[in-house]
């Protein structure tokens, strides 16, 4: 992804030449969170832990907490609803952004 | 000491190239550009040039090649024709829009149906837009001279932008013609050797060509635009040193006995050589008409344009190009579109000729100068003049 700055977006005569990625890696600056228009919701109590959602997820913005639940990080997350259509146990719903 | 020996100019542009030590080339054959290629291959088996020759199965794997081996900081040479640009032509864009300093002849051809072989601008037009550098040359020595100062153009830190050389297919493509091939020390110390400033290198990775989202998709573009208008200061440059250093000179727009003219003609390649033998006739009878040769086409040489054209009273423009349904020839519709604002300006007549290899002869050039300087008194029905078309 083209570079970005901390405060507000770069200028044509900011750009790297040809808009070059001299980093690498930087597509983590990139929120494609604000993609979706509904968003994965988890219920702790229902989930058993079975890692399908993590391995699912197309974005890989779900990842294990210390307890060894599975959360998404919903700065990534496009609302694409895979892991709601997998999990065996109906722990996941989307539920929409608006309203 | 350069001597002038007869060459093809095919094999002159070949040998161009070994002049300037191009590190890869990348081409399929397609006439008439064949010749090209054909020679820098046995150049390179004969080992005469260093470089890898990639033979690949189409122009789009040509120009694709092409950009890996400039972004990895080869001097790379690539030539076509006709349908041969066409296929190329997404990867165009990639090529300028990534800054990959390729050099490509183009041995301007028509483009089908009705399948034809011959010479014609229509292939130049459509890459109009792809922000490669364009330039036309009329003779063999210019293309010779021009694939040089392309390489230093194009790879100047400056510029970093391809250029396409267009030269006119068969008419100058296959014809032998006198021309002085400068020494190799001499052309090696007019271009310094090919640096990027961001190559593909696995020591400092960067990627190129990535997904730009839109929020700076347009400031990507207007720098593409800028970059491009800018490399005319580089271009002019370049063709003054190549004057002061092998004593040949060119510029953006090119007189020729247009002093004092009150009609002017305005040509692009090859066809300029028959129209400045009309001229001169013309001249002799004591007509005010005089000859203008666009060389430079992208970046449009505005300044020099207007400037050339502003005691003219009639501007006759020959396209060898059609725009279908539009408003006459593409070089026509440009240039009434940068004299619009100006106050003084002549009056423009666009002529659509030369399609498809039909030569237009002297008599042709003076037909259509007659013609023309009538047609902007008279003013006409018609988007455009065909010439010499029959009912």
């Amino acid at each position: 992804m083209a570079k970005t700055k901390d405060k507000g977006e770069l200028g044509w005569q900011e750009i790297e030449i040809g808009c070059f990625i001299t980093e690498p890696g930087n597509a983590i600056q990139f929120r494609t969170g604000d993609w979706k228009s509904r968003r994965p919701v988890f219920d702790l109590d229902k989930c058993n832990k079975c890692t399908l959602c993590y391995y699912f997820c197309p974005e890989g913005c779900i990842a294990k907490t210390e307890e060894g639940y599975f959360l998404p990080d919903l700065y990534y997350c496009k609302g694409c609803g895979i892991c709601a259509e997998e999990c065996p146990k109906d722990a996941i719903t989307m539920e929409e952004e608006a309203g | 000491m350069a001597k002038k020996v007869g060459l093809e100019v095919s094999v002159a542009v070949s040998e161009a190239v070994k002049l300037v030590d191009a590190d890869v080339i990348a081409a399929y054959p397609i006439t008439p550009q064949t010749h090209i290629v054909e020679h820098l291959a046995d150049l390179v088996a004969d080992g005469e040039l260093r470089a890898a020759y990639i033979p690949v199965e189409s122009e789009h794997s040509a120009m694709s090649a092409c950009l890996g081996s400039s972004a990895v900081g080869a001097r790379t040479f690539t030539a076509t024709a006709g349908q041969g640009l066409e296929l190329m032509h997404e990867v165009l864009y990639v090529a300028s829009a990534m800054r990959l300093p390729i050099v490509m002849t183009v041995a301007n051809r028509a483009l089908s149906a009705p399948i034809s072989i011959w010479g014609d601008h229509a292939d130049a037009m459509a890459v109009r837009d792809t922000g490669w550098i364009q330039l036309f040359v009329e003779n063999g020595q210019e293309a010779v001279d021009n694939v040089i100062c392309a390489f230093r153009i194009s790879e100047d830190r400056r510029v970093l932008l391809p250029a396409m050389i267009h030269m006119d297919g068969f008419h100058l493509t296959h014809v032998i013609e006198p021309i002085e091939l400068p020494e190799q020390s001499a052309v090696a110390r007019f271009i310094p050797p090919f640096n990027p400033p961001l190559p593909l290198d696995p020591e400092k990775p960067v990627t190129m060509g990535a997904f730009a989202p839109p929020f700076i998709y347009t400031e990507v573009k207007y720098a593409q635009d800028q970059n491009l208008r800018a490399s005319k200061e580089v271009i002019t440059e370049c063709w003054q040193d190549f004057g002061k250093t092998f004593g040949r000179y060119y510029s953006p727009v090119e007189k020729y006995q247009a002093e004092g003219a009150k009609t002017l003609l305005m040509t692009m390649g090859s066809y300029s050589e028959t129209a400045m033998v009309a001229v001169d006739k013309m001249r002799d009878e004591g007509k005010p008409v005089g000859l203008l040769k666009l060389r430079l086409w992208r970046p449009f040489p505005f300044a020099e344009f207007r400037q050339a054209v502003k005691d003219a009273e009639v501007l006759i423009v020959l396209d060898r190009a059609l725009s279908f349904g539009g408003p006459g020839g593409p070089v026509c519709a440009e240039v009434r579109s940068a004299l619009y604002d100006e106050i003084n300006k002549p009056r423009v007549v666009g002529f659509v000729g030369g399609l498809g290899g039909r030569d237009i002869s002297m008599a042709g050039f003076e037909d259509m100068i007659e013609q023309g300087t009538k047609v902007a008194r008279t003013g006409s029905e018609q988007a455009f003049e065909m010439f010499e078309v029959r009912a």
